[in-house]
């Protein structure tokens, strides 16, 4: 069954038409890459998705709900966690505050005014916190600033913050980007480990044609803002109009 | 103790024991020495001491936890101190429904600035609160005083008359604020030998207020509530796609912080009754920017700190006259003594502004966490002058700012 489904979403900005008539189904558990080159649409459509961007047409339904005119924490409180191109996470905080955050928002919706109680005596949202961070190998680093972390321990830092919140899609905007090969690997090898061990949908959008192939079940080409085909990684690999479009220079 | 960890607690008490020994600690010279005007330990400088403390502390809340700058907050200090007044004017002249009054009072009006200011932030968030404060100026000095809604009392400033309702006052209440008959102006004055302490009323119910407050900034500091607010500070992006609406977060640190200002606003006025519209001005909200900053923004010590350094600047500073000055070089040759006096006094009496700036400009380049941060450094620097060694750095980042 499709989790997410998106159905003729349209989107210009001025005269420029960044995306045209996409549709889309994500099935559930699987691991779904978006492709392209650069300007093809993949990250206005991606802002589609999370609340950022509203499409000029078409629908988004998540689960079968609209997710279209919901703001960002909206979206993210239905289930849908999104990992930034560069981590985004609490630099000033420490990194278990960081891992608290999240958990906190679970448990207590978007707003709670819990200004007399101390975080030492929510002893579940505590264990929860070093749970993750035990899982994430990154219980050692607990009380340092996560703005003094690695690129690569800060992506893992931010994948395990959206983790804790036990998201049903986990939507990753080319995770990899601009680190380093020994880096990238390291994240593949996460990302395949949380895919193996959690009831979850991944759907990745990714420049880096080795990120894809380890780890896609299914890829969709997007080519100037309307999908080209959508296959499983070996047609893709064989099809000529993505060579043409995409792989011509890289293949 | 209290649901606070050991180094707050005993920051707690600290601060407890030098505010109930103020009246000592700030009168270490003798009454009748030439140093005795660097004496701070009168009861009027000493209220002023604590009731800025609390402004601070409270600003502290907004600006320190979620970096939230705001120009306006003086309109909360202002409307708490008339509210408190028209509480004298109505019901009596005991303070304590004056100081609820002022709390719930500036707590509504900066619900309302703040649902307004809160929808831009950054720059254009500081001139909104800063066009507020001044539009309540505008209305506190002359749209609300004229004859037939006098809200205000205009340029004289809201005061009690002989002819107010004061339905609750007693025959035998003091005509003057009292917390249920003790009057905020008794002071004992305590002599020991050449030294004379005062211990004054007011102050001491500023005193107890503050260090209440002062807890509950504690508590709002170490809360998962505090923490949400430092992650506003930190990423709005990522508290946004992380479930949580950064929006209501900030809305009710200003509104507490407001809430802080309007029971600073109404001490002010229980300690003298008397509202003006200039404590609404825009000065009055730079003054409690540079509190914060001076003494440590997002420390919990810092504003207090802060409050006091300028208070007492303020006060003592600008008493400090040429004659002054002439009898304290007046060992130097006629001309010489000319010399450094007229060196000197663009700094004193009514250029202690001068000063105050300078200092601040030093504290902000070289000590970017305030003073707090520079008693860190030198608490640091005596461990590792006592231990001998020079300790490898510890692992903690300095505060960005």
């Amino acid at each position: 069954m499709a989790i997410l489904r998106v159905k003729d979403v349209s989107k210009r900005f001025g005269g420029l038409k960044a995306l045209t008539d996409v549709n889309l189904n994500v099935e559930e558990n699987s691991v779904h890459a978006i492709i392209g080159p650069n300007g093809a649409g993949k990250s206005t459509l991606l802002n589609c998705l999370v609340g950022k961007l509203m499409p000029d047409t078409g629908s988004v339904l998540f689960d079968n709900n609209s997710v279209l005119g919901l703001e960002p924490y909206q979206i993210n409180q239905m289930g849908i966690s999104r990992v930034f191109q560069t981590p985004e996470i609490f630099g000033e905080l420490t990194v278990m505050e960081n891992m608290l955050i999240p958990i906190f928002a679970m448990r207590d919706g978007a707003f709670r005014m819990h200004a007399y109680e101390t975080i030492a005596n929510e002893k579940d949202i505590v264990e929860q916190a070093e749970a993750m961070l035990e899982e994430m190998n990154m219980a050692d680093k607990r009380e340092m600033h996560a703005a003094s972390l690695s690129r690569g321990d800060k992506r893992r830092l931010e994948i395990g913050m959206c983790l804790s919140q036990n998201p049903r899609l986990l939507l990753l905007d080319e995770p990899t980007a601009g680190m380093a090969r020994a880096d990238t690997n390291n994240t593949i090898d996460l990302l395949k480990q949380i895919k193996d061990e959690r009831d979850i949908t991944i759907a990745i959008i990714e420049h880096d044609m080795h990120v894809v192939f380890s780890l896609a079940e299914r890829i969709t080409v997007l080519a100037q803002g309307t999908p080209l085909v959508e296959d499983t990684p070996e047609n893709i690999r064989g099809n000529p109009k993505v060579r043409e479009a995409y792989l011509g220079e890289a293949a | 103790m209290l649901g606070l960890n050991k180094k707050d607690t005993s920051l707690l008490i600290i601060v407890g024991i030098l505010t109930l020994l103020a009246p000592f600690i700030l009168n270490p010279f003798p009454s009748d020495s030439a140093m005795a005007q660097f004496n701070a330990g009168y009861p009027d400088l000493m209220q002023r001491f604590v009731i800025f403390g609390i402004f601070a502390i409270g600003f502290n809340i907004l600006f320190g936890l979620t970096g939230y700058l705001s120009f306006g907050h003086a309109a909360f200090l202002g409307v708490g101190s008339y509210s408190a007044v028209w509480m004298f004017k109505l019901l009596s002249y005991n303070v304590i429904p004056a100081i609820a009054l002022s709390v719930v009072v500036a707590g509504l009006f900066s619900l309302l600035i703040g649902f307004v200011s809160l929808r831009r932030s950054g720059i254009y968030f500081s001139i909104l609160t800063l066009a507020f404060a001044q539009m309540s100026f505008a209305l506190a000095y002359s749209v609300l005083s004229n004859p037939k809604f006098n809200l205000t009392n205009g340029e004289t400033g809201l005061q009690v008359y002989a002819d107010d309702p004061q339905i609750l006052q007693g025959a035998n209440a003091p005509d003057l604020p009292h917390l249920f008959g003790l009057p905020m102006r008794a002071t004992y004055t305590l002599d020991v030998g050449a030294w004379s302490f005062d211990f004054n009323a007011g102050y001491y119910l500023c005193a107890v207020v503050m260090m209440v407050v002062f807890y509950l900034a504690i508590r709002i500091f170490r809360s998962p509530f505090g923490m949400m607010l430092r992650a506003v500070k930190s990423n709005q992006q990522r508290m946004n796609y992380t479930g949580l609406n950064s929006k209501p977060y900030t809305l009710a640190a200003f509104v507490i912080s407001g809430m802080y200002a309007g029971l600073a606003g109404g001490l002010m006025a229980a300690m003298d009754p008397l509202a003006g519209a200039e404590r609404m001005q825009w000065t009055a909200s730079g003054e409690v920017v540079l509190m914060t900053i001076l003494g440590g923004t997002g420390t919990l010590i810092g504003p207090v700190l802060g409050a006091g350094f300028i208070k007492y600047f303020e006060n003592i500073f600008s008493k400090i006259n040429d004659n002054v000055l002439h009898s304290w070089f007046a060992f130097l040759p006629d001309g010489l003594e000319d010399a450094v006096v007229f060196l000197i006094h663009p700094f004193i009496g009514k250029g202690w502004h001068l000063t105050l700036g300078i200092l601040f400009m030093l504290v902000v380049i070289y000590l970017p966490g305030g003073l707090v941060e520079g008693g860190q450094r030198l608490m640091k620097w005596f461990k590792r002058k006592k231990s001998g060694t020079d300790d490898a750095p510890s692992g903690k980042t300095e505060p960005a700012e």
